[in-house]
């Protein structure tokens, strides 16, 4: 979208509001199935509020239903990991009173990012982050008690398209971040990563081996600036046969806050000479899951 | 038991969201790895855009909603209005699907 250019915030409320629509559909699609499912209504209004993440819900109350309660919680978490991304993204841009940042926090999702990140930043961004972010928490909850008050009559909001329309509106929204050359090409590999790995790995993490790309970009631009400090530099990467072996297990044994951070982890770890010796096989890893 | 697992999940959720909020403050990062945030989100986002795009419970999602949202994405190419690219994503798979495509 042209968002970037514009700077009216009603053309922002408009936007919202598409994605909104949808969103309260697919929130009572939320509360319906919940219901059909045996559970109390009072969970899924409960899970909408409290939880606020719509992927994690619908596999939580799946798996709930289906009698595995601890891989509810589990799955859900390894799904909503990529949230601690987003949040370092985001930082900045939501307010520096403390209780907006732990209000805002919240508010946090996909489209609510994607749409803050599609503005300038600065005044413009952190309007658009607060709208998207209320309109769309009362969108989800609202449908959410919706359905579960129409129970069955909810319908499938696969029916409508409405299952096109969230990748169509994010990929919308992404586009003109797309013209700078290091985002295209993170996006274009993170994407393809992860739908070659959503066969083989649990929900949550082949979009977060999207960090890889980003991940790869930052441990370059570190060696740059710290040019051979040691033995640390060529060898590990090119021909370490532990490090592929690393970082497929690594993940799969559930660090999920840690992969998730790798772009932001390896800004961090600058100053000490340790940190890319243990930080290179991950990389190194995850690079090769795409083969 | 139901309540232990919404509490978990919302516990753990708000956790991961807060923790990356508040850390930005406590990092001293440099220009080129603020630079770099944006990029990782934006690469987290096209991987859910792609995943949400082509599959379902690790599967194909069939032909319906990758068309529909192909759709979507030439529309917001050729910078047509978002509401228009929502809705004609969703027409189209849904379209398709009353034509009988999965």
């Amino acid at each position: 979208m042209r968002t970037p250019e514009r700077t009216s915030g009603s053309e922002v409320l408009r936007d919202v509001a598409a994605i909104g629509a949808a969103i309260v559909a697919v929130g009572a699609s939320f509360g319906a199935m919940t219901v059909a499912a045996g559970l109390p209504g009072w969970a899924a209004v409960a899970m909408s509020v409290l939880v606020y993440a719509g992927g994690a819900q619908f596999m939580a109350i799946g798996l709930i239903s289906a009698g595995n309660p601890v891989a509810a919680v589990l799955a859900g978490l390894l799904i909503n990991a990529r949230h601690l991304p987003f949040g370092l993204t985001l930082g900045d841009t939501i307010g520096h009173r403390l209780r907006h940042r732990l209000l805002g926090s919240h508010l946090m999702t996909d489209e609510t990012t994607a749409f803050t990140l599609a503005r300038p930043a600065g005044t413009a961004r952190r309007q658009a982050f607060w709208l998207a972010g209320t309109l769309l928490f009362l969108a989800w909850n609202g449908g959410t008690v919706l359905g579960v008050l129409a129970g069955g009559a909810a319908g499938d909001p696969a029916v409508f398209g409405l299952d096109a329309a969230f990748p169509a509106g994010l990929m919308a929204l992404l586009l003109p971040s797309l013209r700078d050359r290091d985002t295209r090409h993170a996006a274009l590999v993170g994407a393809v990563v992860a739908v070659l790995t959503t066969p083989l790995l649990p929900a949550g993490l082949p979009v977060l081996l999207a960090l890889a790309g980003p991940g790869l970009i930052a441990l370059r631009r570190l060696r740059r600036q710290h040019p051979p400090s040691g033995d640390a530099t060529e060898t590990p990467v090119a021909n370490d046969p532990t490090a592929g072996g690393q970082g497929v297990s690594g993940p799969a044994g559930g660090v999920p806050a840690v992969g998730g951070s790798v772009a932001g982890g390896q800004a961090v770890g600058i100053p000490t000479a340790a940190v890319p010796v243990g930080r290179e096989p991950a990389p190194a890893g995850q690079r090769e899951e795409p083969c | 038991m139901l309540i232990a697992v919404i509490v978990a999940l919302a516990v753990g959720t708000y956790a991961f969201r807060v923790s990356g909020v508040l850390l930005r403050d406590r990092l001293d990062l440099p220009a080129w790895a603020r630079a770099l945030l944006p990029v990782g989100a934006a690469a987290l986002l096209a991987a859910l855009a792609a995943t949400a795009a082509l599959t379902e419970v690790g599967r194909f999602a069939g032909w319906a909603r990758p068309a529909g949202v192909l759709v979507g994405v030439l529309l917001a190419w050729r910078r047509a209005p978002f509401v228009l690219v929502v809705v004609a994503a969703a027409g189209t798979a849904a379209l398709l699907r009353l034509a009988g495509v999965p």
